[in-house]
């Protein structure tokens, strides 16, 4: 993969070049900041040194009674000009950049309906688990009961819908150029699902179902890390992410689903809800 | 007069040992415990780093000559585990900030200059300022002792986030330890607010007040109003690890393929609000002292007044106010409501606003001045640029849409600790050199001071620096192998650069501690004022007596009147009569 180096990785995600303009321009705007005020820093450094025979200049401040608030704290308020400089520029940034782009990208999850592929992320201790819904289109029964080592997710699969949902472990398969609704969820304990190539993070906590949204740009070999402290095992946690076209991934998906799922390991459990 | 001050605090001269020195209630004794005990922490919590920093940049491989001094548990064959990995970076965190930072900043340098900078005889509560420290200290020992019981130490990073933290073996001593230390500063903080509201010398009004007192002030405000809602908190955690509640435990967990026994129904979020809660105004409980000291330090080596003075204590005031309402900039994609973190993403970039001006500040009371560079003056000096990268790199943070890449990274841990590092640290040594001649009567050497300022300044950069491209990189933080995952191989070798860094800084530790220790006892004999400064804390002896002033001093004007004109001195004590 040459996807990383020493700047930031490539771009493979409709929203990470919009997260990238931020992060350019917020460092432009700081190197501008820190190199100014250096410079400045600098010159007084050494103009201002202690010299014999010249003593430190006190800034005057007038007499409370004449001239008003402004004339006698104008030496004070003219040097927090550039505070105000800086205040504009984060009015603007947040205005036009943060508030619209945060709308779309963490604000705007598609409608399942909408959404061109929709999948399920699990995350466990230390391990992605993932889940398509398979031909019908319906994310079948899971129960923690039935949770076991052959079936992570504990899919009931008695139940039509879950029978013929497709499951991977570790690996994440997304068609190039589609909205794909990720639905992340977690087992056990908080864990973080990070593309770097999509600049796409979210926490997965356990007890909530968090919805985002991506459409890769790029077809490629992608790492999907696991970015939230979950244990002894955390820095293992990777899967990997492959962006296909759509008809590679309508092949890959049709040679999940023939794989015939391991029989159901608690059948005799049907009861059900 | 001093034996009449001694008296009404109700012990005379003949003391034992032990009260004088182990349980006394005189505020100097108490800050001197402070300083040693926090010293201690602060080493301690950086020998972790240090392992750590070994694992970082070789993953792997044994830990050369300690490595096998470890039981097998914790480093097989000398190599650090995971959960070894994880202890280590959480106690690495926990101890710098509570053990640490805070403890040296508000309570050492608290407890010592501030009745002294207000012509105090001493703290309004000596009795509770003595329970102060007996609470943080056991807790202290606790906390770092819990390497050595079962279960080790708690391995589930300095935020303790459940569920993990509720199943990780540890965790129960670190709660314990965090309600002592949370106790202490309580007390702590009541004592100082109590003291400045009513032992102030006459003539010492509010506007008089130096920086520092206020630095103080503001922190001990937020220490009061945020540190309960996490004992109450830590409290509830304790109870979802030994009572099996599940205040943060959600239905229906399945733990490494068991479904876990408790009853669920908790919700994991609310730790992190109650948590950020307090660790939000934590950052400025260990800015503003330091900061604080840095504006002591300019204003006596300038020779002039503060720019700003007023501007500074609103700036400082304000950002006591607003740093209650920025918490949840910590959790923009922790799965809370993405719509609250617009509401956080205002209040985080209003913060900046006061901060820009404190160093607005700082900056232009250079101008005009006639600059003495002393050795704390050079600390003073480094804190503002390299400050200023931790508040920059802060930036990307505290905006929502870039903090979505860069959350969690290398980025972060590179940012705030340019804050506390080469901020709150460099301004804390800065302080010691600065009041070492009133706490001890002695004057610390320039040149070891010197060498210690230049080989830490580029240290700490050659630390820090590196971790902000790794973050841009990708790389996360508390990775235990940061090969194991791909994105990170590339910038791998910044890991090497950081680590030799780390001991590099370790190294020039030596010239200050043995500077430290021997100046106590040999160091140059020096006056009541060897700074010629103008605050009242330059007004007694050096040490002071208990009591501390002869007879209490009356204030006459603002803290900093240097060169003021038509005198023959440069310096016009706060104390000295017109
Ligand atoms: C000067 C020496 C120091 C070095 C070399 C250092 C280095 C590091 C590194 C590399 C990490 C990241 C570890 C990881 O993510 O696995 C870290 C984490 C941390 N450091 Fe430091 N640090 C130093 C001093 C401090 C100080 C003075 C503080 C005090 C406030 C501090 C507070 C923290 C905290 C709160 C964390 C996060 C721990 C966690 O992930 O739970 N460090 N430090
Ligand atoms: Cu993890
Ligand atoms: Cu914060």
């Amino acid at each position: 993969m040459n996807n990383y180096g020493w700047g930031l990785p490539i771009r493979a995600s409709s929203f990470a070049g919009q997260i990238d303009f931020g992060i350019l321009l917020i460092h432009a705007a700081m190197a501008l900041i820190f190199v100014l005020w250096g410079v400045f820093f600098a010159y007084l450094l050494v103009r201002y040194r202690r010299r014999a025979g010249t003593p430190a200049q006190r800034e005057e401040h007038h007499a409370s009674s004449q001239g008003g608030f402004w004339a006698n704290n104008a030496g004070e308020l003219k040097s927090l000009m550039p505070d105000v400089l800086v205040m504009l520029f984060e009015i603007a940034l947040i205005v036009f950049y943060a508030f619209p782009v945060w709308r779309s990208i963490k604000m705007s999850p598609p409608d399942p309906k909408d959404a061109d592929v929709v999948v399920e992320v699990t995350a466990e201790q230390f391990a992605w688990d993932v889940r398509y819904p398979g031909p019908d289109g319906k994310f079948g029964r899971a129960k923690p009961e039935l949770v076991h080592f052959s079936n992570p997710l504990g899919l009931d699969r008695t139940d039509p819908a879950a029978a013929d949902d497709i499951f991977v472990a570790n690996e994440l398969h997304l068609p190039v150029g589609k909205k794909t609704l990720i639905r992340l969820r977690s087992k056990d304990v908080v864990h973080d699902f990070f593309v770097p190539e999509f600049r796409l993070k979210q926490d997965a906590v356990p007890g909530l179902e968090i919805p985002m949204w991506v459409v890769p740009t790029r077809i490629g070999h992608y790492e999907l890390a696991c970015a939230q402290l979950c244990g002894f095992g955390h820095s293992l946690m990777r899967g990997d992410v492959y962006v296909e076209s759509p008809e590679d991934f309508q092949k890959w998906l049709a040679s999940r689903a023939a794989l015939k799922p391991a029989p159901p390991s608690a059948s005799n459990n049907s009861g059900g809800f | 007069m001093s034996q009449s001050h001694a008296d009404s605090h109700g012990h005379g001269h003949a003391q034992s040992f032990l009260r004088r020195y182990v349980f006394s209630v005189d505020h100097k004794v108490i800050g001197l415990q402070y300083l040693f005990a926090s010293m201690f922490f602060l080493l301690s919590g950086f020998a972790l780093m240090m392992l750590m920093r070994w694992q970082l940049a070789f993953p792997g491989q044994a830990i050369p000559f300690f490595g096998r001094l470890f039981p097998a548990d914790l480093a097989p064959n000398g190599v650090m585990s995971g959960e070894f990995y994880n202890a280590l970076g959480a106690m690495h965190g926990t101890i710098m900030i509570f053990l640490g930072i805070v403890p040296m900043g508000v309570a050492a340098f608290g407890n010592y200059v501030l009745p002294l900078q207000i012509g105090a005889p001493d703290m309004a509560f000596p009795r509770l300022n003595m329970a102060s420290f007996w609470l943080f200290l056991p807790g202290g020992a606790l906390m770092l002792g819990s390497f050595f019981l079962p279960g080790g130490a708690a391995q589930s990073g300095w935020t303790s986030y459940p569920p993990l933290s509720v199943i990780n073996p540890g965790q129960t001593v670190w709660l314990l330890a965090m309600v002592l230390l949370i106790t202490s500063s309580l007390l702590g903080s009541i004592n100082f607010l109590v003291t400045t509201a009513n032992l102030r010398a006459p003539g010492m009004s509010l506007m008089r007040m130096p920086v520092f007192v206020w630095g103080e002030v503001v922190a001990s405000v937020l220490l009061l109003l945020a540190f309960p809602p996490l004992e109450g908190a830590a409290i509830l955690q304790l109870m979802d690890r030994v009572a099996h509640t599940s205040f943060y435990m959600p239905k229906d967990l399945v733990i490494l393929g068991s479904h876990y026994a408790g009853s669920g129904g908790g919700q994991p979020l609310l730790w992190q609000h109650l948590f950020w809660f307090l660790a939000h105004p934590e950052v400025y409980v260990l800015v503003l002292p330091p900061m604080g000291i840095v504006a002591e330090i300019i204003a006596n080596n300038t020779r002039k007044p503060l720019h700003g003075y007023t501007t500074m204590v609103l700036s400082m005031l304000s950002i006591g106010v607003m740093s209650l309402i920025v918490w949840a900039h910590h959790m923009f994609i922790s799965g809370m409501s993405p719509a609250l973190s617009n509401f956080f993403l205002v209040t985080t970039m209003i913060i900046s606003v006061p901060s820009v001006a404190l160093m607005t500040c700082l900056v232009f009371s250079l101008k005009g001045a006639s600059i003495r560079y002393s050795v704390p003056m050079l600390f003073a000096l480094g804190f503002i640029p390299l400050f200023a990268i931790g508040g920059l790199t802060g930036l990307p943070l505290g905006l929502t849409v870039t903090d979505i890449y860069l959350h969690d990274t290398y980025y972060v841990i590179g940012h705030f600790h340019f804050v506390v590092v080469t901020g709150s640290v460099i301004a804390l040594f800065g302080g010691v050199y600065h009041w070492f001649p009133k706490w001890f009567g002695r004057k610390m050497n320039d040149t070891l001071g010197q060498i210690h300022f230049w080989g830490s300044v580029i240290c700490m950069v050659g630390i820090f620096l590196p971790m902000l491209p790794m973050g841009l990189a990708g790389a996360s933080r508390r990775l235990y192998d940061p090969t194991a995952q791909m994105h990170n191989l590339i910038v791998q070798p910044l890991n090497v650069v950081s680590t030799m860094f780390t001991y590099g800084l370790a190294l020039f530790q030596i010239p200050f501690l043995w500077n430290f220790f021997h100046s106590i006892f040999r160091g140059e004999k020096t006056v009541e004022n060897p700074w010629q400064a103008t605050t009242l804390e330059w007004a007694c002896p050096s040490p002071p007596p208990h009591g501390n002033f002869e007879k209490t001093p009356r204030v006459y004007r603002d803290p900093y009147e240097y060169s003021a004109p038509g005198r023959k001195t440069d310096y016009w004590p706060q104390n000295e009569p017109a």
